[in-house]
C-alpha cells in the first residue's frame, strides 16, 4: 500500500526517480527544475539509489551524456527548464533519431529574452518537432504518476523514444500537495527492468551508432522513426490504463470534463486545466453547457481523438501558454484547428494567449473566455486571437 | 611494456581499411597507432568532422569496435555518458567485475580547441576514465578548410584568406596541450601521426593512467595544407624538427620532452612545402610574418624546455 505525503511537484518527481532507480542521471541545474536533481543527488549521496550521478558542465553535455549512456545500455533520466532545454535542442533531435528512451522532466518556464524564471510553455513548444513524446501534467500527483508512466512508455520495445514529463514551473513544481506515493516495489513492478536493445557496451557485438546518412538512406530512416509515433500513442493509452488498474488512477491521451453535451469548450494544457475545471463546474450550475478538453499527450498529437471530442461543439477556445511569433496565434491553436479540419468538422474557434512568464490566470479570465465563446455562438464577432490579462 | 612493430601488427584491426579519408590523410594513421596501444576492449566516441564522416558512410562502417557519434562539440560528453553507464553497470554486476574496458574520444581541432572545449574541460575535471585524442590538422577540413583556433599565424584558410590586405590568419594558435595540462589530469601529451613509436608509447601510458588523458596529435592534411599526399609523414616530422610542434608529455604534472631534434631546423623548411604558407614567400611583408612566426616558435620552445628541465 502506498502512502499519502505532502510533496512539492519537484520533490514528487525526485521521489518517483528514486523509486525507478535509473542507472545514470546526468544533469545541470536551472530554476525551477533545480530541486529535482538536487533532491535526487541527496538520494545518491545517501546510497538510496544505485544511480551513477554525473553533474555535468552544461545542459548540452547533460543531454549528450544521457543519450550516450542510454545507448551504452541502461536507464537514464534528467530534468531541465527553459534555456536549459534550448541548450539541449540539438541533442533532442539526436535522442529521438537514435531511438534512445531518455526520460526528461521538463519543468516549464519562459524562455529568454528578457530573463524570466516563471511558467509558460515556450520551452516545451519550442521542442515540438524534436520527436519526443510530451506528456503534460496538471498537479503534483500527475507529475509523480506521469514520470512513472513516461518511463514505461518510452522504454517499450515497440516505442523506444525519449519522453518529456512536463509540469508547470512554480505553479506545480513549488506547490505543496498531498501526493499518493506508491510502494517502491509496486513502482518497480510497473516500470519493470530496463531492456537494453543492442547496447554499445556489448563488446562482442560491436556496432556503429550515429553514422553519416546521406540521400540514399536518410529519408527511409526518418520514415521508420515516423512510424514509431502511432505506437507511442497506443502506449500512452495502454500504460495509462495499466497504471489505473495497478494504482487506481487511470490516464488517457486527454481528460474530458463535461464534454458529452458541451456546446462551448476550452482546450488547455497543464495547470490551467485545474482552474478551468472549477469554472466549468460553476457554469454548469448556471445551466451553461460548458466543457473542457485537458490535453495530456501533446506529442504524439492525438488528431482523431481531439476531433472526435470537439466535433459536437458550437465553438471551441484554445488556451495557449506560448506565442508563435509571426505565426499570428499560439502554437496549440493551429494544431487543434487542423485536427478538426482533418476530421471534416467546421467548428468556430478562438485562441487565447495567456500566462506568459508566470502571469496569473484567475478564474474570472477563464470566465471571459467561456463568455466570448457564448457570444460567438450567439452570432457576435469576437477577435480570433486575444491576449488574456495583458495591460494594453 | 611497449611492443615491437611486429607485435603491434598482430593487434586486431579496430579501424579497417574500408574508409574514405583522402590519400595521405594523417588522421587514420594516428587513430590506428592509438588503438594499437591497448589489448583491452575499446569503445570509441567521435566528434563530427572528416574522421567521422569518412569512416561511417551508411550502410558501411570502417569500425570493428563499438563506436558512437552524437554531434560536433560533444565527443567528451559522449564518452562521459558511455563511461558513466559502464561504471554503473559494473557496480551493479551487470558487466563482469573483471571486465576492463578502455574509452577513447576522437575529435578534430575544431571539435576540440573551439566548439568542444567546454565539454572536454568538464569531462576532464569530472575525472572520467577516458583518452581524448585531438586529430589536429589545424583547420576545419570537413567543411572546407576554415580557420580554427589551432590554425597557425599566417596560414591561409578559407576564412582567413591571404590577400593584399591580409597575411592569412592574424592570431597565433591556442596552446591547448598546455591548457589540458593545467587541468592537472594524469596524462597529457603532444605527438605526430608519423612516429609510430612515440604515439603508441604515449597512448599506452594514457590508457593505463587511471584517469582522464589527452593527446594532441598533429595530423597533416594534404588538402588543407596544400601539400603533396606523399609528404604527410615528412611534414609531421619536419614540424617536430623545426619545433613548430614539439613532442612532449606531462605525466602526473611532470613535463618531459620525448623528442629532441639533433638540429633545430628553421621553420622555413616546414613552411615552404605547404601551399597554405605560399604567400609568405613573396615580398617583404611575407618575410616579416615568417620572422614573427620564427620568433614565436623559438620563444615557445625555450619555455617548453624550461618546463621540461632542459634549459
Ligand atoms: C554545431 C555545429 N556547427 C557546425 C557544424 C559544421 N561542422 C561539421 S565538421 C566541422 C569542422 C570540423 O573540423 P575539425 O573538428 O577540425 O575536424 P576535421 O574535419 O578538420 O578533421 C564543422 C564546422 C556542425 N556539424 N555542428
Ligand atoms: S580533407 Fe584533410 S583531414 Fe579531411 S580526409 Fe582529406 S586529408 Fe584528411
Amino acid at each position: 500500500m502506498g502512502k499519502v505525503m505532502p510533496l512539492e511537484g519537484n520533490m514528487a518527481v525526485a521521489e518517483a526517480m528514486r523509486q525507478i532507480n535509473p542507472d545514470v542521471v546526468a544533469a545541470y541545474p536551472i530554476t525551477p527544475s533545480t530541486e529535482v536533481v538536487q533532491t535526487f543527488a541527496r538520494f545518491v549521496a545517501d546510497g538510496q539509489v544505485k544511480t551513477n550521478f554525473v553533474a555535468v558542465e552544461s545542459e548540452h553535455s547533460a543531454m549528450t551524456a544521457c543519450v550516450a549512456a542510454a545507448a551504452a545500455g541502461g536507464r537514464v533520466m534528467n530534468a531541465t527548464s527553459a534555456n536549459g532545454l534550448a541548450l539541449m535542442w540539438e541533442i533532442l533531435y539526436i535522442a529521438s533519431s537514435l531511438r534512445q528512451p531518455v526520460i526528461l522532466t521538463l519543468v516549464n518556464r519562459a524562455l529568454s529574452g528578457n530573463i524570466n524564471i516563471h511558467c509558460d510553455h515556450s520551452d516545451g513548444m519550442g521542442a515540438r518537432d524534436a520527436g519526443w513524446v510530451q506528456i503534460y501534467g496538471e498537479n503534483c500527483q500527475e507529475a509523480y504518476d506521469n514520470l512513472i508512466q513516461c518511463t514505461a512508455i518510452g522504454e517499450r520495445l515497440d516505442v523506444r523514444l525519449p519522453v518529456m514529463n512536463c509540469l508547470d514551473g512554480f505553479l506545480v513544481s513549488h506547490s505543496y500537495e498531498l501526493v499518493e506515493v506508491e510502494d517502491d516495489e509496486a513502482v518497480q513492478a510497473f516500470v519493470g527492468p530496463y531492456k537494453p536493445v543492442k547496447p554499445l557496451l556489448d563488446i562482442n557485438d560491436p556496432y556503429t551508432i550515429g553514422p553519416l546518412d546521406l540521400q540514399d538512406f536518410y529519408m527511409e530512416h526518418k520514415r521508420s522513426q515516423w512510424e514509431a509515433y502511432p505506437a507511442a500513442k497506443q502506449a500512452v493509452i495502454e500504460e495509462g490504463k495499466r497504471f489505473g488498474e495497478m494504482f487506481g488512477r487511470e490516464y488517457g491521451l486527454m481528460e474530458l470534463v463535461d464534454m458529452d453535451d458541451a456546446e462551448i469548450a476550452i482546450v488547455a494544457l497543464g495547470s490551467a486545466a485545474g482552474t478551468c475545471k472549477d469554472v466549468v463546474a460553476n457554469l454548469r450550475a448556471q445551466g451553461v453547457k460548458a466543457g473542457l478538453l485537458k490535453l495530456r499527450c501533446f506529442r504524439p498529437f492525438p488528431i482523431e481523438e481531439i476531433a472526435e471530442a470537439l466535433k459536437g461543439c458550437k465553438a471551441v477556445a484554445v488556451m495557449d501558454r506560448a506565442a508563435s511569433y509571426g505565426g499570428g496565434t499560439g502554437p496549440l491553436f493551429p494544431e487543434v484547428a487542423a485536427a478538426l479540419m482533418a476530421g471534416g468538422y467546421a467548428v468556430p474557434m478562438l485562441d487565447y494567449i495567456y500566462g506568459l512568464g508566470g502571469r496569473e490566470l484567475p478564474p474570472e479570465q477563464i470566465g471571459i473566455v467561456y463568455d466570448d465563446l457564448g457570444k460567438l455562438v450567439g452570432g457576435q464577432k469576437i477577435p480570433t486571437v486575444q491576449w488574456l490579462g495583458v495591460r494594453e | 611494456m611497449p611492443k615491437n612493430l611486429k607485435q603491434y601488427a598482430q593487434v586486431p584491426t579496430r579501424l579497417t581499411g574500408g574508409h574514405r579519408l583522402c590519400p595521405g590523410c594523417g588522421e587514420p594513421t594516428a587513430a590506428r597507432q592509438v588503438l594499437m596501444a591497448t589489448d583491452k576492449p575499446v569503445v570509441v566516441a567521435n566528434a563530427t568532422g572528416c574522421f567521422e564522416v569518412s569512416t561511417t558512410i551508411m550502410p558501411y562502417t570502417a569500425w570493428a569496435v563499438p563506436w558512437m557519434h552524437i554531434a560536433f562539440e560533444n565527443a567528451a560528453a559522449t564518452v562521459s555518458g558511455i563511461e558513466a553507464m559502464y561504471v554503473s553497470q559494473k557496480a551493479q554486476g551487470n558487466i563482469p567485475a573483471d571486465a576492463d574496458y578502455r574509452f577513447v574520444a576522437f575529435a578534430g581541432d575544431g571539435g576540440t580547441y573551439d566548439i568542444g572545449l567546454q565539454a572536454l574541460s568538464g569531462a576532464a575535471e569530472r575525472g572520467h576514465q577516458f583518452l581524448y585524442v585531438c586529430l589536429n590538422n589545424e583547420a576545419y577540413m570537413n567543411t572546407g578548410v576554415q580557420r580554427s583556433s589551432a590554425s597557425p599565424y599566417g596560414a591561409h584558410t578559407t576564412t582567413s584568406p591571404s590577400g593584399s590586405h591580409s597575411p592569412g590568419k592574424k592570431a597565433f594558435q591556442k596552446d591547448l596541450t598546455a591548457i589540458m595540462a593545467a587541468h592537472d589530469i594524469p596524462y597529457v601529451a603532444q605527438s605526430i601521426s608519423g612516429r609510430w613509436r612515440d604515439l603508441t608509447a604515449k597512448a599506452e601510458k594514457a590508457f593505463e593512467c587511471g584517469g582522464p588523458a589527452f593527446i594532441n596529435v598533429l595530423t597533416p592534411c594534404p588538402l588543407g595544407w596544400i601539400a603533396d599526399a606523399s609528404e604527410s609523414v615528412n611534414l609531421a616530422q619536419l614540424a617536430a624538427d623545426c619545433c613548430v610542434w614539439p613532442l612532449y608529455e606531462v605525466e602526473n604534472g611532470v613535463w618531459k620532452l620525448t623528442y629532441k631534434p639533433k638540429e633545430k631546423l628553421p621553420i622555413d623548411e616546414y613552411l615552404k612545402k605547404q601551399g597554405r604558407f605560399k604567400h609568405l614567400f613573396k615580398g617583404a611583408e611575407g618575410e616579416a610574418v615568417r620572422a614573427k612566426m620564427q620568433e614565436y616558435v623559438d620563444t615557445k620552445w625555450e619555455l617548453l624546455k624550461q618546463k621540461c628541465g632542459e634549459a
